[in-house]
């Protein structure tokens, strides 16, 4: 008799310890939906709100990253709807979560679409999401608007794109560390898509404008040990180090980099996947130093930038910090609600017709949408690392620069898009 | 150049022992497939930046020897949890190795999301204390302190580990249990209470791991996935319940992986690694030593 109540008693424990787990993992997005309940119900009444989709990563890999920019995209609401919401309705945020996974994030879209009828889709972080979410905005005329920059080669009708494209980011930084650092490249990347196709441009362009690659390195997503590489990189000596890793990958290469006596005054790393929100769980002391390339910092100086920095503090803890992609998470809300007051309507045909051409002025200075690639114009920002987590500003494109993801205007990209 | 690769074949061997070793215990001695060895790295690598803050908070002029006080504490918080983890619930399990596979790997979901509960789901950032900054120039080599002293941390576990099974009473009762449980039994040895200190030592092996590579790379809830692979593919090609192959199976796989690395590519010398190593199972499935034990035959 004892073995069989002990295998009871042991599977009893196995259930509730599972759901344990369980509940903690939806904790997050009960979270949101709590936060979510709120907010509707201090809106007035059916009829008088009008319903947003906000679907971001809340739980699996990607939500160390797109939590915050739910919760910028949430704060932007709740200011348009504290100046008294859009042609006279509150806007009704529905906050779906993607789970880091790609179906998903197509069913979340879909049910946003035809279930809840939203205006509106902000969301997605990883290239994988918006290609996941892309057919179904399409088929169902629906609206996105995506906050992260990406590798370009593409533009959807349906798809509002307010991160860089690589012309606004990974082109300028190239020509910039030509003139400012040396011609010789040392590529890296994490091995998938968006490393690949980087340095494909990169390679490219580096033939056009003389510059030389004399190494090119991929690793593996959660790769933790780079004395070899770092080896490599001590023998060839390059003038950059072209940084294109994801994640976890950085605090082990920048930690080991450091160690071998390698200082940013030997070789620059330029990184385009390290915000302020990276570098905190980096560590600075590791970084300072090295440089990254983005459109926003959150030391940018504009009035728009100190109200939006505060408010974001205020709401969320003074430890939190700003970085790119929570800023054009923001910016995205508002430049949504922008065209919806132009256009009259919340009809997704006006509201794209209004938005082509429209300017405002963002947190990271003026943007204006371009409405034959419905891609951002944008300033671009080259930052070097500080001790404190902080960026400070070493170049800026001085304006806007025209979004061109198809490379079109630069001849040495002929070939790539295909 | 050559120098240079050799002393990371060494360190990447050591770091690979270093995590290997906990679980050179649990898996290659007790049996148990201990899916959450790579989470009880993580509560170590935790354990380090919670002392990094209790230090930086109350005591800053000291704030440097936080690491001298994290390592022992790492060791007996991931002891505790693991000694928690055999009485609760492996003990239940010591002749099902899948229904373990299963268990464990759930516990580790569970010590993942409690992780990202606690302390949110961004990495934190332990600071290597400043008397492990830099390294020594020899023979054009630079050789970082931080590996030098993973180095010497993991010969010194080797030496007191072996020190402790042949030398102390306590250790020749883990080598009784291992050998034959019955009849250890019949001596009088209390196998249950064997089983639960050998699985906290083991335990706490993998928080001094997890402690060390605060020095190297991240802190996350999820770091311990990273590491899990390695642990387990070093303990089966040293041979289960041989802790000298583990030994020199971590060393030799340092060494191989990283020369393949430094002439293809990252990519390329893990898939190199792996095949290499498929094919030495092929040739010697018990690997590279080997010993009758009661568990897996």
């Amino acid at each position: 008799m004892k073995p069989k109540f002990m295998r009871k008693l042991w599977l009893l424990f196995c259930i509730s310890v599972f759901a344990l787990g369980g509940c903690a993992a939806s904790s997050a997005v009960d979270q949101a939906k709590n936060e979510n309940k709120k907010d509707s119900s201090s809106a007035s009444k059916e009829g008088d709100t009008v319903k947003v989709g906000i679907l971001h990563s809340l739980s699996g890999t990607m939500a160390i990253s797109e939590v915050s920019l739910r919760d910028a995209e949430l704060m932007a609401i709740e200011q348009i709807n504290a100046s008294g919401g859009l042609l006279g309705k509150k806007i009704e945020p529905v906050v779906e979560d993607g789970a880091s996974d790609w179906p998903t994030f197509a069913e979340k879209a879909k049910k946003l679409l035809q279930k809840d009828r939203v205006a509106t889709i902000f969301g997605g972080w990883t290239s994988a999401s918006r290609k996941a979410m892309l057919p179904v905005v399409e088929q169902n005329n629906g609206l996105l608007w995506y906050p992260v920059q990406y590798e370009g080669m593409e533009s959807s009708p349906n798809i509002f794109y307010t991160g860089a494209t690589t012309n606004q980011q990974i082109v300028p930084a190239v020509s910039w560390l030509l003139k400012n650092r040396g011609k010789t490249f040392f590529l890296l990347g994490s091995d998938y898509v968006f490393p690949r196709t980087a340095n494909k441009i990169i390679k490219a362009q580096l033939k056009d404008e003389g510059g030389q690659v004399i190494g090119e390195e991929y690793t593996p997503l959660g790769h933790t040990d780079y004395s070899t590489i770092i080896s490599k990189i001590k023998q060839v000596k390059p003038a950059v180090v072209f940084n294109t890793l994801n994640g976890d990958s950085n605090v082990a290469f920048f930690k080991q980099l450091k160690d071998a006596g390698i200082t940013p005054k030997d070789v620059t790393v330029m990184s385009v996947s390290i915000a302020e929100e990276e570098i905190r769980g980096i560590g600075p002391d590791v970084l300072a130093g090295h440089l990254a390339v983005w459109n926003y910092f959150q030391t940018t100086d504009t009035p728009e930038n100190k109200a939006f920095v505060q408010k974001y503090k205020q709401k969320y803890g003074q430890d939190r910090v700003t970085d790119d992609p929570i800023e054009a998470a923001y910016t995205a809300v508002h430049l949504w609600a922008e065209a919806v007051k132009k256009a009259g309507s919340f009809d997704v045909d006006q509201v794209k017709k209004a938005a082509a051409g429209l300017e405002y002025k963002a947190p990271e200075g003026t943007v204006k949408i371009d409405g034959e690639t419905q891609h951002l114009w944008k300033t671009v920002r080259i930052g070097e690392i500080q001790a404190d987590g902080q960026f400070k500003e070493l170049w800026n494109s001085g304006q806007p620069v025209k979004p061109d993801p198809y490379l079109k205007s630069y001849p040495w990209a002929k070939g790539l898009s295909e | 150049m050559f120098i240079d690769q050799l002393f990371n074949g060494l360190s990447h061997g050591s770091i690979l022992l270093l995590i290997a070793i906990g679980l050179a215990i649990t898996f290659g001695l007790m049996g148990v497939i201990n899916m959450a060895h790579g989470e009880l790295m993580m509560v170590g690598a935790y354990t380090t930046y919670v002392t990094q803050q209790w230090f930086a908070n109350d005591m800053p002029h000291s704030a440097g020897l936080y690491f001298v006080v994290a390592i022992p504490l790492s060791f007996l918080i991931a002891a505790l949890l693991g000694w928690g983890l055999e009485k609760s619930l492996i003990r239940h399990l010591y002749r099902r190795p899948l229904d373990s596979l299963l268990a464990t790997w759930g516990i580790s979901l569970i010590l993942q999301q409690t992780a990202r509960l606690i302390f949110g789901a961004p990495n934190v950032a332990v600071v290597p204390p400043s008397w492990l900054d830099g390294g020594i120039r020899l023979f054009g080599a630079v050789f970082p302190y931080k590996r030098l002293f993973i180095l010497c941390l993991v010969l010194a576990i080797v030496f007191f580990l072996y020190l402790y099974l042949m030398k102390t009473r306590a250790g020749r009762r883990i080598q009784a249990v291992t050998m034959n449980r019955s009849m250890a039994a019949c001596l009088g040895i209390a196998t249950q209470k064997v089983d639960a200190y050998s699985f906290a030592i083991g335990s706490g092996l993998a928080g001094v791991a997890g402690c060390a590579l605060t020095l190297l790379g991240p802190i996350g809830p999820t770091i311990g996935t990273y590491y899990i692979v390695d642990a387990f593919m070093v303990v089966i090609l040293g041979g289960v319940g041989k802790l000298a192959g583990t030994l020199l199976g971590a060393f030799g796989i340092g060494l191989i992986s990283t020369f393949v690395e430094y002439s293809t590519s990252a990519t390329m010398a893990k898939v190199i690694v792996f095949v290499l190593i498929i094919a030495f199972l092929q040739w010697k499935p018990s690997g590279l030593l080997n010993v009758r034990t009661r568990s897996l035959d």
